[in-house]
């Protein structure tokens, strides 16, 4: 498309145009109305003064008779600027005035018209000029004329007409430069913003559409398209996070797996060997199992799904029976856990979720949790207090909290709010496959119950909270 | 055992059937849903695997049909899908038992003998069980070894009590889950084994013979070790 082409089919070509022909339009129809009112003005008053001065000269002659009247009008038609005057006998001989002729038949009836003639002191022969002239029947058959020259209000007309033509000129033209000029500076943005998001639409995330820092409707459109660029950013960080993380869950037992199995290929020697390998090789898939069934469960959980079969049931029996099946892990493991849950705390979900949240959280905790292996506490400090894993469930408000809590080396403060997001891995001691997946899910099952996973300092230790509203 | 094996990867098949038969049991193979509801139709077999994707006719569909048509063999659906949606889908289809692929054939195996065992037992539940020396009373709860009582929990209890439902059968750690705690998932790391070697200790400890065994790579099984 040609620029040219482009300006006319822009919007804002449209709009130039459209104020131009109102423009033009509205001050033309002003303009006219001007010019009317004014001609009509002047000949309103035109017609006012030769009443008054036919009115004057009628008096003249019913006083003084024809010769004073004569008198008069000779003196009258000699100053400057005069009206126009004639003084017929009822046979048309001129007896006085200022006129040299009139059309034929002027002078025959009485009354007000817009006629023409010829002046008496004319240098230029038989030049027609317009008047406006009153004629009246004298008793005693003379008649009288008297006139006012048009050609001043001819002049004005004149005047107005150029005025109106000038103005529509002015106005066309101004409106045309006008309109060019705001076409071109709102074209000119629109084809950077197209520009922009043609790159951005190639694939370069980061370009951000410029901005004149107006705060007119154009930049807030731009502000607002970068605002989702940014948050589309975000996410596409994101994704790649986590497939970074899916791929290191997936890759680091994977690998294990096959140095065992080829180890096992280079080493083996007899079939107990290989048995031992073989079952190694097992343990380690079923692992990968465990790992891909929690991210199928989290994308599964953070797409919206398993909404179905969802009931109200009890959070504290969950809590209770969680800690009920870990008791004995964590006596073995040397770890105190204890429950404390209210009686009836009902919320809405899946309690067949929820269990398994709690699970990761309190398997997670009796893993992580006991002090000694924490590189924060002093070994010289007796003070450290025993192992040991809280869970609890109780009201908060609206809300049923399930709290597990540990004494573990817990997670930093900039951590902690990472965490919870969706795969996250933590650049700290953690950084076992699947702790992050447990967090995640249990997290993302939060979100199913409506609520959201909390981790908190347990000073010493980490106290992971699902809040969840209560029915 | 019959079992019949509706399942359209030849390699999948071939390999249940190859450890079915080894195990002792006669398999028979249908490769998609069509055939495998004519063959299951005639009634003949003890216990169904059916795949739940499946040419032809879809796995729940086909239990859906043979349940109109009062066909009540015990079916265990083998599925890509493990959500908890799912199992459930499949249960209300008319399922017995779902287990999520990748499996292990142990599991299935334990699984379908377990079936197929409630299947041919005397209807009505007995109100007591008895393996050796060790006497469970389901009435009054009370356990007991060579008459002397033992006291136990009450997760300790149906722990036992499942155990000796299915006394002589391979039970594994994830029926216990299922079946006792009425879990679904996997938990990390095998809470079951702390669970039942507590038990053992209660059972076992001071005994000549013991009567809970574990089986490598499947479960446990409670026996008299006499028989």
């Amino acid at each position: 498309m040609t620029a040219l082409a482009k300006l006319f089919r822009s919007t804002a070509f449209k709009l130039a145009l459209a104020y131009l022909l109102l423009s033009v339009g509205f001050a033309g129809a002003m303009l006219v109305y001007v010019a009317w009112n004014a001609t009509r003005l002047i000949d309103e008053q035109i017609r006012s003064t030769l009443e008054a001065e036919a009115n004057g000269l009628v008096e003249q002659y019913n006083d003084g008779g024809i010769r004073s009247l004569v008198i008069t009008l000779d003196a009258r038609a000699r100053r400057p600027g005069a009206s126009l005057f004639l003084l017929t006998t009822f046979s048309g001989e001129r007896l006085a005035g200022n006129v040299g002729a009139v059309e034929a038949g002027t002078l025959t009836t009485a009354g007000t018209r817009d006629i023409e003639y010829v002046r008496s002191d004319d240098t230029a022969e038989g030049t027609l000029h317009r008047a406006k002239v009153s004629v009246i029947m004298l008793p005693g058959g003379f008649r009288l004329l008297v006139g006012r020259d048009l050609e001043e209000r001819e002049r004005l007309g004149e005047v107005i007409r150029r005025a109106i033509w000038l103005t529509l000129a002015v106005v066309t033209f101004l409106a045309c430069v006008g309109g060019w000029f705001i076409t071109r500076r709102v074209l000119k943005r629109v084809d950077a913003m197209t520009a922009t998001t043609r790159t951005i639409m190639a694939g370069d995330l980061s370009g951000r559409l410029p901005s004149a820092g107006t705060g007119d409707e154009l930049d807030r459109l731009a502000g607002n398209l970068n605002v989702m660029l940014d948050r589309i950013g975000e996410l596409m960080a994101g994704l790649k996070e986590v497939s970074d993380n899916i791929a290191h869950d997936l890759k680091t037992p994977l690998t294990r797996l096959r140095n065992r199995a080829e180890e096992a290929l280079r080493t083996a020697r007899s079939g107990e060997d290989y048995s031992k390998a073989l079952e190694a090789t097992i343990a380690d898939s079923d692992d990968l199992i465990r790992v891909f069934d929690a991210l199928l469960m989290i994308a599964r959980l953070e797409a919206g799904g398993a909404k179905e079969n969802l009931a109200d049931y009890d959070a504290g029996e969950v809590a209770r029976g969680v800690a009920e099946l870990y008791e004995p892990l964590a006596e073995e493991a040397g770890v105190e856990l204890a429950v404390s849950a209210d009686a009836s705390l009902p919320v809405h979900g899946s309690r067949e979720l929820l269990s398994q949240a709690l699970s990761n959280l309190v398997d997670n905790a009796i893993k992580y949790g006991a002090p000694g292996k924490s590189a924060h506490v002093q070994p010289a400090d007796a003070q450290a207090p025993a192992p040991a894993v809280l869970v609890t469930a109780k009201r908060q408000g609206p809300l049923v909290e399930i709290a597990v809590a540990d004494r573990g080396p817990g997670i930093s403060e900039a951590d902690r709010t990472r965490a919870v997001e969706r795969f996250v891995r933590l650049e700290s001691a953690r950084t076992r496959p699947g702790f992050g997946l447990g967090l995640s899910l249990a997290s993302a099952v939060a979100r199913l119950h409506g609520g959201a996973l909390r981790l908190e300092d347990n000073a010493p230790g980490l106290r992971a909270v699902l809040a969840l509203p209560g029915k | 055992m019959r079992i019949l094996i509706v399942e359209d990867d030849p390699e999948a098949a071939s390999y249940m059937v190859k450890a079915f038969r080894e195990s002792g049991h006669v398999a028979d193979h249908a490769p998609d849903g069509i055939e495998g509801y004519a063959l299951a139709r005639e009634g003949q077999y003890d216990v169904l695997v059916v795949d739940r994707m499946l040419p032809k006719l879809d796995g729940l569909s086909l239990i859906r049909s043979l349940r109109e048509q009062a066909v009540d063999t015990p079916v265990v659906i083998l599925s890509a899908l493990g959500q908890v949606d799912d199992r459930v889908k499949g249960l209300r289809a008319g399922g017995d038992d779902y287990l999520p692929k990748p499996y292990s054939f142990s599991e299935l195996l334990a699984r379908v003998e377990v079936l197929s065992r409630r299947r041919s037992a005397v209807p009505g539940e007995q109100t007591a069980y008895r393996v050796g020396d060790l006497e469970l009373d389901r009435l009054s709860h009370r356990v007991a070894r060579a008459g002397k009582e033992i006291v136990l929990q009450p997760r300790e209890y149906r722990l036992l009590e499942y155990l000796m439902k299915h006394a002589g059968q391979v039970v594994t750690r994830t029926m216990l889950l299922e079946n006792v705690w009425d879990y679904h998932f996997d938990p990390q790391t095998n809470v079951i084994d702390v669970h039942v070697s507590r038990l053992r200790a209660k059972i076992d400890k001071g005994q000549s013979r013991a009567l809970i065994h574990t089986v490598r790579g499947a479960g446990y099984v409670i026996r008299d070790g006499a028989r």
